[in-house]
């Protein structure tokens, strides 16, 4: 797959599957697509192992966005960046934008064939409205 | 903290029992002002140091700390498992095997800055930091280990006038006052751990 891979890391399995749900809707299968939720013991939370198959499951050559929700789920995914093999972790951001619908219009940019700096942005220009 | 002639195994072990006992109050203190999850995530990830604690034991003290860090970065599942991490892997990336005093300083400044940058955060917003820096200045400054952790027990007392800048407790704003941060008494506990275990060495 050559698109932008889209993963969504929330502190709820339940919110992440679900915006992962409308994605799909959205754009169909055109861009790789993954999620988690839930810390390691299926509580609340995020788990940096989680993140990082999340990646995985996402991966495309042309790079994968991360659509976070609060705190944790940041520094978490900040953290499996850093942690990705060296020619994987230049090839993963984490937007700074609404999970919901930072995650849609990143995906929607995304199937267009734009580039991961392209999806970056347009799913940061929700956070300025 | 002075020279260390304790072997890293039971240090770390020590570190982990101490957060694991006070599990249940690091709990009810983020139940006040985040989300109710620091003690039962540190626990696991303090749990999950201890599982590994043999092979860890065998390590030299970088190794041991760097594994340590990972283990917590894994296992804890908040934001407090990346920053608890960070600061545990940047202390083992930068202590001289054997640790000195001095190299202790240096590593723990170290390490604070790395977890400065990865919780975009400061002293000052009612955070763990608000612990660590207070010590580590003490540490520098030569102070003894019981002395560090009187320094730590009164800069973690203060925290519950701070009014928090950062993190979960940030959205309560004015209503973050009046309430110890979890954060900051969890580093607090490590502290104590490491300094009751160092109070016999000059």
């Amino acid at each position: 797959m050559s698109n932008v891979g889209i993963a969504i890391v929330s502190h709820s399995p339940l919110v992440a599957e679900g915006t992962a749900d409308m994605v799909r809707q959205m754009v169909g299968d055109e861009v790789p697509l993954a999620w988690c939720g839930g810390d390691p013991d299926g509580g609340l939370g995020t788990s940096v192992e989680a993140i990082l198959k999340a990646i995985d499951a996402a991966w495309s050559d042309a790079g994968v966005a991360l659509l976070v929700d609060l705190g944790g789920a940041e520094t978490n995914s900040e953290m499996a960046v850093e942690m990705l093999p060296a020619e994987r972790s230049g090839k993963v951001v984490v937007c700074n934008a609404p999970i919901v619908e930072g995650a849609v219009i990143a995906a929607t940019e995304a199937s267009g064939g734009a580039s991961l700096e392209e999806v970056r942005r347009t799913a940061e220009e929700l956070s300025g409205l | 903290m002075s020279d260390i002639d304790k072997d890293v195994g039971s240090t770390v072990e020590a570190v982990a029992q101490a957060i694991i006992a006070h599990a249940d109050e690091l709990t009810e203190l983020d139940s006040a002002i985040g989300d109710g999850d620091h003690g039962h995530n540190m626990k696991r990830g303090m749990q999950a140091v201890l599982d590994d604690l043999d092979a860890l034991a065998a390590k030299p003290w970088d190794e041991a700390l760097k594994a340590a860090g990972m283990q917590l970065v894994m296992k804890v599942g908040g934001a407090s498992g990346p920053l608890y991490g960070t600061l545990f892997m940047t202390l083992g990336k930068t202590l001289d095997t054997p640790p000195t005093r001095a190299g202790l300083a240096a590593a723990f400044e170290a390490a604070i800055e790395a977890l400065m940058a990865r919780g975009k955060a400061h002293a000052g917003q009612k955070t763990m930091l608000d612990v660590l820096v207070p010590a580590a200045a003490a540490l520098k400054e030569g102070k003894g280990p019981a002395e560090i952790a009187a320094v730590a027990a009164t800069a973690c007392a203060q925290t519950r006038d701070m009014l928090a800048t950062k993190g979960r407790a940030s959205f309560l704003g004015e209503r973050s006052i009046g309430h110890i941060d979890p954060g900051a008494r969890s580093s607090q506990i490590i502290i104590e751990a490491i300094a009751a275990r160092s109070g016999d060495v000059k």
